[in-house]
């Protein structure tokens, strides 16, 4: 079975400048590292990590933004066609993306009604009364009130606002939604409303997600896969509720481990990681996470770790994930 | 900072070279020489004779490249009116320029940034508006327009002060005040932006929650992150002094290099005139050059990524 | 409660914009005792950072603020500039959401941090060094010496949030107010600081308002907690009560907002609606449109102020029973 979207062995390397000076070395930035990973339609895979983990690079990616160094990306079976081109901007309609930031993201002298139709008019399809139609169902799939249709994007609130992002992302009718932190710039109450929307959205229209964030609560409420990447490469993959109660590779772990609770329950472990991740321009031999690790052994600091799958179907790139010093650990 | 030093004194010498190039072009285009400064009733021989003694009758690029030839030698040719060397009328020239130029400087520095200073500190407040006020006012009038307005009060009606010439210090205060007052509006009005900006800070704020008291928090926190963006605006005043200069230098007949090159380029001096571009192209680009230093001294931001 | 160290009461801010003005803080009444930690909950717009800065003089000039703010009994509301720096930094510090943007920039590290030993401590010379590498190492900063010459812009996010708190520490302050202070910085990161500020909280018995939009957070690093919404105060608990038995909707609404990370994945209880602007907000109470059990009297008086047990009081015309939320009813959340 082939998924929607099929990503292989991903790779993007960027030049930069290593030092200082005019005749600083050039050094390679590997921001996606050998990324692959498959989205089935109508299902969401949430993809976490921290800043600069290179979560975001791989979204666009995905959705051919940007070219990979290295690697496919297939949809619907079909390689990527080339960024730019006629085919590629077909495609465009079957894959949309929604960013964090709403504001951002809308023309702010354009009524909103204007800016939903707009991906319509782009693909040059649909009558001028087809369109105000089409915005109008979009924009009560999403919540949003018809007379709304004329407000400025100022005007209205920051989840209104996310809700007019996800209502023109809507218009083309895309299989698949990458969402680069639709909700890290909401207030609780309001990434509430926009988590549920999208939920039902999928459950409507059977609209596929990548779903991209440093939120795990809110990716564990999202998805039903989850891929956990650091410094460019993923390190652990696999069915969400499993991953955030057992997760396996110690950097998940520190992850999970990392969000502070409020209920009662029992005290979680806590596995608290020493100092910063590396600079992504000069990452560490062997395995990247190594020195960060309390596990790491001379094999970890020189040896790259593949990602293995365990016997539940978990892929997790780590040498000492069998042993059961690290179960006892945790 | 060597590396940065050298690169950025090769993109000087290249500056300089493309504006000797361009005067030299334009300048051959733009008339002949000979017609000017001979009589009109000459006779052809002698406009011949006078093309042929100062090589304008050879093709242009052979008389491009004997004059880069020579320049690098630091031979700019020799005027065409009296036969002496152009650097040497521009040099003796400079002087007088830099009399009326520094001063004026100092006027918008020592004028301009105290008052941007202070209305950014009491904002919207009675002191600020009027500062902003005479600020615009400052900068939307014409030099000319101000010189004549300064002759009419302190010359004409106050007789305090003489309106031209170049006979004592005396004659020097209305050209300076000239030059000085728009370049202290515009002083003021961007030193008070920038020092807005900079209060709106987060780490203003921060330094205001760890006790530091406001004097120090203006002189220690605030002032020096506001000179950053100030210096583009001081570089840019140097740059541009004897441009100014050329008018008001006009109005108050102040013999400096402002007046020298009115006349130059009246005449069709062209030696002189390519002379003085050089001398005024060297000048901005040394201006540009001392912003750059001082960018890097001012910001460690800049300091670590002081590549090309 | 015993004698506090700081006493808020009827604590307004009044923000004068083009005419209009907007009350950001509506009569606040909080009080800290010594040592101990307290979190300040709420959204964006709920006054729980203009309320601390109020306190300690820092809002721009524009801002009126009304009421009385004490540490050990000494007045700051409307007190003499002088009175403010000398409290600031010494008693009561602060710390920021992004500390790389709280650092000035074009200072180094050890400057930044021998200006505030000067200040509180009076010393000079060789003492300030000596002291500040002995202050980064206490907030856990490895190669202490070379981060004295480095400038901000040099440093990770958690590496300047350690130096903000290290400087806080210069003053031995009684009082440390951490505004949103790892809401910048990514998770694992987070964990690190809010543990070192627990252990400086053990180590040197200072009391600790920390302020965030995050329950979590709050509810993990605090004693009591206090929720504010649009301006005002809602609800106040020690940490575990709040938490297991939140008395007012708004609090019961934010809890039921927050994704699970175990047992079984429900449908989150969306609040509807939106935090009213501050030159425009409801009469009465200020929940009220968006709360499922508003009642008529609820649009239109100001909701009392309910103890409903041991420290914990709930602003709110209902009385809602402990143990039930208010958005379990049907059709209550969007």
């Amino acid at each position: 079975m082939s998924g929607l979207l099929e990503v292989t062995d991903l790779r993007r390397y960027y030049k930069v400048r290593a030092g200082r000076g005019p005749f600083a070395a050039k050094a390679l930035l590997r921001a996606v590292d050998g990324v692959s990973f498959r989205i089935e339609a109508g299902r969401t895979l949430g993809l976490v990590g921290e800043s600069g983990c290179g979560k975001s690079t791989t979204g666009k990616l995905a959705l051919g933004l940007i070219e990979p160094t290295s690697g496919t990306v297939n949809y619907a079976g079909a390689a990527m066609p080339p960024t730019g081109g006629l085919e590629w901007r077909a495609l465009r309609r079957r894959i949309q993306m929604v960013y964090q930031d709403p504001l951002g993201a809308l023309d702010r002298r354009l009524p909103v009604g204007a800016q939903i139709m707009e991906p319509l008019a782009i693909h040059g399809d649909a009558t001028p009364a087809e369109r105000r139609e089409r915005a109008g169902a979009v924009m009560d799939s999403v919540g949003l009130q018809p007379h709304q249709v004329d407000r400025y994007p100022h005007e209205l609130s920051g989840g209104q606002r996310q809700r007019v992002v996800l209502a023109r992302a809507l218009m083309t009718e895309p299989d698949l939604l990458i969402c680069d932190e639709p909700i890290s710039a909401l207030d609780v109450s309001i990434q509430a409303q926009v988590v549920n929307l999208l939920l039902d959205l999928q459950d409507r229209l059977g609209i596929a997600y990548l779903f991209i964030s440093h939120d795990l609560r809110v990716v564990r409420q999202v998805s039903h896969d989850v891929a956990v990447m650091y410094l460019g490469r993923i390190v652990e993959q696999g069915e969400a509720e499993s991953l955030f109660a057992r997760p396996a590779h110690p950097y998940t772990r520190a992850l999970v481990s990392a969000i502070p609770t409020t209920g009662a329950g029992p005290r979680r472990e806590r596995l608290l990681l020493q100092g910063d991740p590396p600079n992504p321009v000069n990452v560490p031999a062997g395995c990247t996470f190594h020195t960060r690790c309390p596990f790491a052994t001379a094999q970890c600091r020189s040896e790259v770790p593949l990602l293995r799958t365990l016997d539940d179907g978990r892929e997790v790139a780590c040498h000492r994930v069998l042993e059961s010093a690290l179960q006892v650990a945790a | 900072m060597l590396a940065f030093t050298v690169s950025r004194l090769l993109r000087a010498g290249v500056t300089i070279l493309i504006v000797m190039t361009f005067a030299f072009v334009v300048l051959r285009l733009s008339g002949d020489p000979a017609l000017l400064i001979m009589s009109v009733d000459a006779p052809p021989e002698a406009i011949k004779a006078f093309r042929q003694a100062w090589g304008l009758d050879r093709p242009v690029w052979d008389q491009y490249l004997t004059y880069i030839g020579h320049a690098l030698t630091g031979d700019f040719g020799k005027s065409m009116r009296d036969g002496r060397p152009a650097i040497e009328l521009v040099m003796e020239r400079v002087p007088a320029t830099l009399a009326i130029t520094m001063p004026a400087l100092a006027l918008k520095i020592g004028l301009g940034i105290p008052a941007g200073i202070y209305a950014a500190l009491h904002r919207n407040s009675f002191a600020d508006r009027a500062t902003m006020a005479v600020a615009v006012a400052g900068f939307t009038m014409p030099s000319f327009v101000l010189a004549l307005l300064l002759v009419l009060v302190f010359s004409v009606n106050l007789g305090w002060l003489p309106a031209s010439g170049a006979d004592s210090p005396m004659y020097a205060i209305l050209p300076i005040v000239t030059l000085g007052a728009a370049g202290a509006a515009i002083m003021a009005r961007f030193t008070r932006s920038a020092m807005l900006e900079v209060l709106g800070q987060p780490y203003i704020r921060a330094a205001s929650a760890k006790g530091v008291n406001w004097r120090q928090v203006i002189t220690r926190h605030a002032l020096p992150n506001a000179a950053i963006p100030t210096v583009t605006i001081i570089g840019f005043m140097i740059g541009s002094l004897v441009a100014g200069a050329i008018v008001v230098e006009t109005v108050f007949a102040w013999p400096g290099i402002g007046r020298l090159m009115v006349s130059a380029v009246a005449n069709r001096d062209l030696a002189v005139v390519q002379a003085l571009l050089m001398v005024i192209a060297a000048w901005m680009v040394m201006a540009n050059f001392a912003v750059d230093l001082a960018y890097g001294w001012l910001d460690p931001r800049v300091r670590a990524s002081a590549s090309l | 409660m015993a004698v506090p160290l700081v006493a808020l009461r009827g604590l307004t801010v009044d923000f004068e914009n083009g005419g209009r003005t907007s009350r950001a803080v509506d009569g606040i009444d909080i009080e800290i005792a010594p040592g101990e930690a307290m979190g300040i909950v709420g959204e964006s717009g709920s006054g729980k950072s203009v309320t601390w800065l109020a306190a300690l003089g820092l809002l721009p000039g524009r801002a009126r603020i009304g009421g009385s703010a004490r540490i050990d009994g000494q007045e700051l509301i409307g007190a003499p500039r002088r009175l403010l720096e000398s409290v600031r930094g010494s008693r009561i510090a602060m710390i920021f959401q992004d500390p790389s943007s709280c650092l000035n920039p074009v200072h180094r590290i050890g400057w930044q941090l021998g200006e505030a030993l000067k200040l509180h401590r009076g010393l000079s010379g060789a003492a300030v060094d000596a002291e500040a590498l002995r202050l980064l190492d206490q907030v856990g900063i490895a190669d202490a010496r070379r981060r004295l010459s480095d400038y901000p812009h040099q440093l990770s996010g958690g590496l300047n949030q350690r130096v903000m708190i290290a400087m806080a520490l210069a003053g031995g302050p009684d009082l440390l107010i951490a505004d949103e202070p790892t809401t910048a910085l990514d998770a694992t990161i987070q964990a690190q600081i809010l543990a070192l500020l627990g252990s400086i909280r053990r180590d040197t018995g200072m009391a600790m308002v920390l302020i965030s939009h995050d329950l979590g957070v709050v509810a993990e690093n605090v004693d009591r907690v206090a929720v504010m919404y649009a301006g005002r105060l809602v609800e106040e608990a020690l940490g575990a009560d709040l938490f297991a038995g939140a008395r007012h909707p708004y609090t019961q609404g934010l809890l039921a907002a927050l994704p699970a990370l175990t047992g079984p994945r429900r449908r989150l209880a969306a609040i509807p609606g939106t935090v009213p602007d501050p030159w425009n907000v409801p009469a009465g109470c200020r929940f009220a449109p968006r709360c499922p059990i508003a009642e008529k009297r609820c649009s239109t008086e100001p909701p009392p102020v309910h103890r409903v047990g041991l420290l914990h009081r709930a602003v709110c015309h209902r009385q809602v029973e402990a143990g039930f939320s208010v958005w379990s009813l049907p059709r209550a959340a969007e």
